[in-house]
């Protein structure tokens, strides 16, 4: 067993893990947060995304070892202080970017990250910012209106536009 | 799907990686991002005994000018080597490859080591580095070797890497203004390149034609010989034997290969 010491949307954790307990399971069993969902498991459908230091990944694919230090944020971490959705949250809720869920909480941090590194970006950009991100309801179109929309809100809000916006 | 049971030893330096691959030999791994590794412990493809995180250790991250060439640190993520500006004008074949690889999540952990030492022929910057003539520096008990592109990569996945080795940077020329051009034939976004095509002044690479990424060479002399580009790229297949799969088979691969070439000799990216 490895000790490791981390941030969980923003509440700092410490645990004992095997090293090769993968980062979605430590996530959803070990810290008890079942927002990021273990899909295809093989790096491929982005339903097990989170940040790590604010960037996306792929929770799947990372060992619970490797975030030790760092900053871990899933989409129970977006949502606001008053307990109403996140921007982006808010932004797929008023969009019908859902259908049957499962890929959202993915689809949303994949989303932060991607309007973190580039606040302003063009339908192509989100449509390739996804890519790594699989619906299999929606047909994507809502999904990228929902972004598009969330990046218009942060850019019209005066608070900055970092994580958890 | 888990990976077997492993012992993980974080390396505090490269010296202290290279004392712990000396210590624990075959049986250890080295771990980066851990993108092509983990996905093969999961499916028990790798069950190494230890791993060793060697994505700790400052030395072995970040990009600088060397003379007339740039080196990149090993664990250097392709999202730092997609979005540096100065690659992006030195290398600007190399910045965009790394931007093809997989997807952001992907690109958020994988790195230009990592993805050399895997060696996967169907890979992108396999064939950059190729294209480019770059080099790679390994690192071992003798100290530091320094291979080219063209001798490093010996098979499917393979290297010349040796098991008490590190990858421990990339060196590509500068080339501001020099023509490139790189197509990769994919039927899904964030897959692997059914035939990929990187030329870079000169030099054209292949990827997924072979055992390892190839270089062109019937094209590259024939280009020397003054031919034009449309009858040079009749010949990027010579030579070559690809493998056949459910996306492809050999007669298309080379076609691929034909097609793709004329567009990356025209500057064309895709």
């Amino acid at each position: 067993m490895t000790e490791i010491k981390l941030t969980v949307n923003g509440t700092a954790r410490s645990d004992e893990v095997e090293p090769r307990l993968l980062l979605i399971h430590y996530l959803r069993e070990t810290a008890g947060l079942r927002a990021a969902n273990v899909g295809c498991d093989t790096t491929s459908c982005g339903a097990c995304t989170v940040l790590l230091d604010g960037e996306s990944v792929k929770s799947c694919t990372v060992l619970a070892v490797q975030a030790n230090g760092r900053s871990v944020t899933t989409a129970e971490g977006v949502v606001q202080e008053d307990g109403t959705l996140g921007v982006v949250q808010q932004a797929f809720r008023e969009n019908h970017g859902l259908q049957c869920g499962f890929c959202t909480p993915g689809m949303v941090m994949a989303a932060t990250s991607l309007l973190a590194e580039n606040p302003h970006p063009t339908e192509q950009e989100v449509r390739e910012g996804l890519e790594g991100n699989f619906c299999r309801c929606t047909g994507y179109h809502n999904i990228v209106r929902s972004v598009l929309a969330a990046a218009d809100k942060l850019a019209g809000s005066s608070s900055s536009t970092e994580v958890n916006a | 799907m888990i990976p077997a049971s492993f012992d993980y030893e974080v390396a505090g330096s490269a010296a202290h990686a290279l004392s712990l691959l000396a210590e624990y030999g075959e049986d250890a791994k080295l771990l980066a991002g851990g993108h092509s590794l983990l996905p093969m412990m999961k499916v028990r493809l790798a069950q190494p005994a230890v791993l060793i995180d060697i994505a700790r250790v400052p030395e072995l991250s970040g990009i600088r000018i060397d003379g007339d060439q740039v080196v990149i640190g090993a664990t250097t993520r392709h999202a730092e080597v997609a979005a540096s500006e100065l690659l992006r004008a030195e290398v600007p074949l190399l910045a965009h490859a790394a931007a093809q690889v997989g997807d952001p999540q992907i690109r958020h952990r994988g790195t230009i080591g990592g993805s050399l030492a895997h060696a996967d022929p169907s890979a992108d910057l396999p064939m950059a580095l190729l294209a480019l003539g770059g080099s790679v520096e390994i690192t071992g008990p003798a100290g530091i070797r320094t291979v080219g592109a063209d001798d490093f990569f010996t098979g499917p996945f393979e290297s010349v890497t040796g098991p008490d080795e590190l990858l421990t940077a990339v060196r590509v020329p500068r080339g501001a203004g020099v023509p490139w051009g790189y197509q990769k034939f994919v039927r899904r976004a964030n897959d692997w390149a059914i035939v990929g095509a990187a030329a870079y002044g000169g030099r054209v690479a292949l990827a997924s034609m072979g055992g390892t990424p190839l270089r062109a060479t019937a094209t590259e002399q024939a280009l020397q010989s003054g031919a034009s580009i449309s009858e040079a790229a009749q010949l990027a297949a010579e030579g070559t034997s690809p493998g056949y799969d459910f996306h492809a088979d050999v007669d298309y691969r080379q076609h691929l290969a034909r097609v793709l070439v004329k567009r990356a000799l025209e500057g064309k990216t895709g």
